[in-house]
């Protein structure tokens, strides 16, 4: 498997000769560049042109954070993979509303159904479980535009949200779901998770040719790659939230792992490390896939799922969101 | 990209699409419509192709990138093309056949060679009526093939296990 590499020290990327390496003020290692898929830097990192165009001869693709660990960018060299009949068909699914619709209405019924199957097991979650199938069954069957689809997607989140309560560490409660930034420890840990499922569902896209700017339950104009919104709908549940519960409830994360001068809101470095490490491991983490009869890992099902969503533009076969079966 | 270059790059397609028309028409579809992904040895690949490049050698050596064909009209006064393996044979001598027809076109009367280097074998051939005809008649079938609007289903077949495109098809 192409490998994913995280940067989460301070230092430089630097070319000499055929090899690239990553230096630091006491190390120098060198990076297995062509086996490397991409790279998440986190650190503050000194790179040229050299080795930015070393990296992108290599069709690596990069991702930043900034210092508080958030999303800032990608850097995407190149795309090879350019089928302009794919992108004219995708654009074609948005333009027409009901085939717009039909996509969004996918992404969120597998969110939803991802989320209910982590409450599942949960007896302590029960009674929230039982109100988002409530909610979720009833108010299915009368959306007739993107925005009663967001509607219903946010009353569904915010009860799958508050049921964390239920089964988190007392330290990790959470008084409602907030973003920028994020007020406590679990909202941190949300927003993290998230940035970097979305980072990760861009760089799957980008190995197809998909277009990442033509978006169907998000609009296209929120963010310049919101097709990699819609995916990560489906892949934060099943594999961001699986993460946070395992690593809470094995208290292999507590708040000394986040900055306590920034009022607890931010992972600090160790915080980081051990988040990350967990989550690489969820996304190699294979299962067998009955058609294919292989094991196919997290990372592969993304990939999967670009797949079904060109398969559907072209009109080969209708889009079917993945709805873990293990 | 030079005209020439861009000559040579078209003539590889079309060769691959005749190719693939006796492979599999799904394949065909989507490879004429850039549906294509690279895997992991077309990196390893370009590193070597970059590192050749770097320590410029008396020979450059051989590249097979997905079947990519070795146009060697003028050093042997062959068309050559190198195969992993004999098992689609039908195909690879159609695709052979079609680089004479297409250079027959041009005024060039050549011989083809197929090596297969890990059965150290090779193969002589010799562009006949009956296979001109052939192409004629496959490059007419991958027209109507690659202008349908949707691609032919996928059907299970042997050779979808070593396919590039088995966990599109089938994933
Ligand atoms: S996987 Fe099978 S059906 Fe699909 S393109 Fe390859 S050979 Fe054809």
């Amino acid at each position: 498997m192409q490998k994913t590499l995280y940067i989460t020290s301070n230092g430089r990327l630097r070319r000499k000769d055929n090899t690239l390496y990553f230096e630091t003020e006491n190390e120098k290692r060198s990076i297995d560049i062509e086996n490397v898929e991409q790279i998440h830097i986190f650190g503050e990192v000194d790179l040229n042109t050299k080795a930015l165009n070393y990296i992108s001869q290599y069709g690596i693709i990069l991702h930043f954070y900034n210092y508080y660990g958030f999303y800032a960018g990608s850097f995407m060299p190149r795309k090879k993979n350019v089928s302009g009949d794919v992108v004219v068909r995708q654009a074609l699914h948005y333009l027409d509303r009901e085939k717009r619709i039909f996509l969004a209405y996918c992404f969120v019924e597998s969110a939803v159904y991802h989320m209910m199957r982590n409450l599942r097991e949960r007896k302590e979650a029960e009674a929230f479980l039982n109100a988002i199938d409530d909610e979720w069954e009833n108010g299915k069957f009368n959306i007739s535009s993107i925005s009663e689809l967001m509607g219903l997607e946010g009353r569904v989140r915010n009860i799958y949200y508050s049921s964390f309560n239920q089964f988190l560490p007392e330290d990790f409660y959470m008084e409602k779901r907030e973003k920028r930034p994020p007020t406590n420890p679990i909202n941190a840990l949300i927003s993290f998770g998230n940035s970097l499922i979305y980072s990760t569902v861009l760089t799957e896209i980008y190995h197809t040719q998909l277009d990442p700017s033509i978006s169907f339950l998000h609009e296209p104009s929120e963010k310049r790659f919101s097709l990699s919104l819609d995916i990560s709908e489906i892949f934060k549940p099943l594999v961001v939230d699986t993460v946070i519960f395992k690593l809470l409830n094995n208290h292999q994360l507590s708040l000394e792992h986040f900055d306590e001068d920034l009022n607890y809101c931010y992972l600090n470095q160790e915080g980081r490390k051990i988040f990350i490490k967990e989550l690489q491991s969820k996304l190699e983490t294979t299962v067998r896939h009955r058609q294919l009869n292989r094991n196919v890992s997290y990372k592969g099902f993304i990939r999967l799922e670009c797949y079904k969503l060109i398969k559907h533009f072209i009109g080969d076969q209708v889009y079917s969101p993945l709805k873990a079966w293990w | 990209m030079s005209e020439e270059l861009q000559e040579l790059q078209d003539l590889k397609f079309q060769g691959i699409k005749i190719n693939y028309l006796y492979v599999c028409k799904r394949k065909l579809w989507l490879f004429s419509k850039n549906i294509t992904f690279e895997n992991q040895s077309d990196k390893v690949l370009i590193g070597k192709v970059l590192h050749e490049y770097s320590y410029p050698k008396e020979d450059a050596k051989e590249v097979l990138i997905d079947n990519l064909i070795m146009i060697d009209i003028v050093s042997d006064g062959a068309v050559r093309e190198v195969k992993y393996s004999s098992k689609m044979k039908e195909a690879d001598i159609m695709q052979v056949m079609y680089y004479l027809y297409y250079l027959k076109q041009k005024g060039i009367e050549k011989q083809g060679i197929i090596n297969y280097p890990k059965e150290r074998r090779k193969e002589i051939l010799q562009l006949t009526p009956e296979y001109e005809q052939k192409v004629k008649q496959a490059l007419s079938e991958i027209e109507k093939i690659t202008s349908q609007i949707a691609p032919p289903p996928a059907t299970k077949q042997k050779i979808c296990k070593s396919c590039a495109y088995f966990e599109f098809c089938w994933g």
